[in-house]
């Protein structure tokens, strides 16, 4: 199956209660695979093709805000448009999933796969103090596994999760297994499971609200206290990575999503050469793997990053690492995604050698 | 007679609905946003479905309609009710679901979103309180303005050749194949009260069969933002804004 559309299924067997999409290259299969399924007569989940990402996120709010499984997806320029919705989710503390296969930016830029949406992402992106939970997938298993990941997590922290793929995961193909058909929650589960949620106000209990705004600084700085306690409460617990040829390693990279798969054909070659190099791939991007990295940092002699960006993910991999050891970047952008050749140059021109 | 006295219930012919909470409301006096939550709300009791309605507050001066309300409510961002409405009543066909929204949210930041929904024709209630002002962030110009209308941010009047021309959005999501029941009503009068909560009826019977969109604009006053008496911007209201955005039904669809 393609990246997107595995993701596609499995959001149909995580139990999604609603699905609403804007088209974008190159993620636009997504929708178009939901919509030939028939998920309406398979679960009854609800497919609606919206007018503008604004339109399809504020539908993603309502949605949540009702205590449902919702999501949605896009590319970076869409991504850019539901940054407003993202954040009224995140004020609001809403559970939702929204996949960004992420292509060259800025602007229109290109439709071929990039990783310069990382500070977006992990940084807040919309306005306010906020984080979203960041999974990055880097092959269709993980594409299609983090659509239920993301929906349970999404539901224990009553926060979006963003799986952060890219144009070349979302389109390439390979095996992948699914998750056998979960339930839809019923009225009664929804109403048990999540009392807060807006499902029509019965005599029996006072009216549910779901907003973002407290015009009194005092309760809104309380909120946002609130808010981040939370999200140190995601650091401790939901710290996702994957460390491979690390025990032994001289040297490390440290690379997410298809940067970790061109990633280690280049350990391949170095390991040829006699260079012990290891792999750390971050699979959440918040939270970020820092303390595994701090500890790496004192075992190997030097750290490159390998991104598609000019080298955003790099800030956080200093911060993990501080003055230990040297941290360089290697990246293609526009769109380009290095070879693993090119990864083993810069490794010695940049780590080895420097 | 003392208030204790006169506050008897053989005395009472008219009391709030339970469905109006008892915060003070944070509208200015002789605002008309007081009065249209009341019957909105009133219409639900009438009707005996606070439990079935979700209810969408907008951004604006109502943006706190949920303080008032005493039913289920989410608060949208600016401009989006329409698109959260929509999930919600698609998530939930069997509940009523509707909209609260001044001009400035329904008619300029989120045109969108409203004539995409109103065209999909999703089975909600839009409630639209055109006071041709942005009430909430201290008077500015809106899509409803009225040609050579001042506000703060038109101070020497509306001009059209610069501004542009006022927004009939009703009239023309009226057009729309999506929209059943399209009709303009206000609320400075008992008279016109009783009209306009007969509109409110009539738009969540529409629901209950499932017809489709029902939009009930609501022309109102926003003294605070004309600058004038809660009685000068009535009576300013009527003649200046009714001329221009004439009370009435604009299409009822009845199959
Ligand atoms: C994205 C965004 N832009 C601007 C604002 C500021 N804002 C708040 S209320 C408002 C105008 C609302 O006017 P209207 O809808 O006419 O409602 P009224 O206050 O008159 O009842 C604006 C521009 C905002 N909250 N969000
Ligand atoms: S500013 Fe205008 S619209 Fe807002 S409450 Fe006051 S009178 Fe009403």
């Amino acid at each position: 199956m393609k990246g997107n559309e595995a993701f596609a299924e499995a959001a149909i067997r995580a139990g999604a209660d609603g699905y609403f999409g804007y088209p974008i290259t190159p993620q636009s299969e997504v929708m178009e695979y939901l919509m030939a399924e028939k998920p309406e007569e398979r679960t009854g989940m609800v497919v609606l093709q919206a007018e503008s990402e604004v339109a399809a996120i504020n539908m993603v709010y309502g949605g949540a805000a009702c205590g449902k499984r919702v999501l949605t997806s896009s590319s970076s320029p869409g991504i850019s448009l539901k940054q407003e919705g993202i954040s009224y989710i995140a004020g609001a503390e809403l559970p939702c999933v929204i996949l960004n296969v992420v292509r060259g930016g800025p602007g229109l830029g290109t439709i071929q796969p990039s990783q310069s949406d990382y500070f977006q992402s992990t940084k807040g992106g919309g306005h306010g103090d906020y984080r979203m939970i960041v999974l990055a997938p880097s092959s269709v298993q993980e594409m299609a596994d983090f659509a239920g990941l993301g929906f349970d997590l999404a539901f224990k922290y009553r926060n979006p999760v963003l799986v952060l793929s890219d144009g070349a995961i979302g389109q390439m193909m390979e095996k992948v297994e699914l998750e056998e058909q979960r339930p839809r929650f019923t009225e009664e589960e929804i109403i048990q499971n999540t009392p807060w949620a807006t499902t029509g106000k019965p005599k029996t209990r006072e009216r549910n609200i779901i907003t973002s705004l407290d015009l009194d600084s005092g309760r809104q700085e309380l909120h946002n206290i609130a808010l981040q306690a939370k999200y140190k409460e995601i650091e401790k617990n939901e710290t996702r990575y994957e460390a491979i040829q690390c025990d032994d390693a001289d040297y490390l990279i440290v690379a997410y999503g298809t940067s970790a798969r061109l990633s280690q054909k280049a350990i391949d070659i170095l390991r040829a050469e006699g260079i012990k190099v290891g792999l750390l791939r971050p699979i959440t991007l918040f939270p970020f793997p820092t303390e595994i990295i701090s500890k790496l940092a004192g075992q190997v002699k030097g750290i490159l990053t390998v991104e598609m960006s000019a080298g955003q993910m790099i800030e956080d991999v200093r911060l993990a690492v501080g003055c230990k050891v040297k941290v360089e970047h290697f990246g293609r952008m526009g769109g380009i995604i290095p070879s693993p050749t090119e990864v083993v140059e810069a490794m010695h021109k940049k780590i080895i050698g420097g | 007679m003392t208030k204790e006295e006169i506050r008897q219930p053989e005395n009472l012919i008219y009391k709030k609905t339970d469905l109006m909470t008892d915060n003070t409301l944070s509208y200015c006096p002789g605002c008309g946003h007081g009065t249209a939550h009341r019957i909105v709300m009133e219409v639900l009791e009438e009707m005996g479905i606070q439990d079935k309605t979700i209810g969408i507050a907008p951004v604006g001066c109502s943006v706190l309609a949920y303080d008032f309300m005493n039913i289920d409510m989410q608060q949208a961002a600016h401009g989006r009710a329409p698109a959260v409405a929509t999930a919600v009543k698609r998530l939930h066909p069997e509940k009523f679901v509707f909209t609260y929204q001044g001009d400035g949210d329904l008619a300029a930041i989120g045109t969108a979103e409203t004539i995409h929904a109103c065209n999909r024709g999703e089975n909600i209630v839009i409630i639209f309180i055109n006071n041709g002002i942005y009430g909430m962030t201290g008077g500015q110009m809106a899509p409803t303005t009225l040609p050579g209308m001042k506000s703060s941010t038109s101070p020497y009047g509306r001009d059209v050749h610069s501004m542009g021309n006022p927004l009939k959005i009703t009239e023309l999501i009226a057009q729309l194949p999506g929209t059943i029941y399209v009709t303009r009503q206000a609320v400075h009068t008992p008279g016109n009260v009783r009209k306009t909560k007969k509109a409110i009826r009539k738009a969540f019977e529409n629901q209950k069969l499932n017809k489709g969109l029902s939009f009930v604009e609501i022309v109102s006053n926003c003294n605070s933002g004309w600058k004038m008496t809660p009685v000068k911007a009535n009576e300013w209201m009527v003649e200046n804004m009714f001329p221009f955005y004439p009370l009435g039904d604009i299409k009822v669809n009845e199959d």
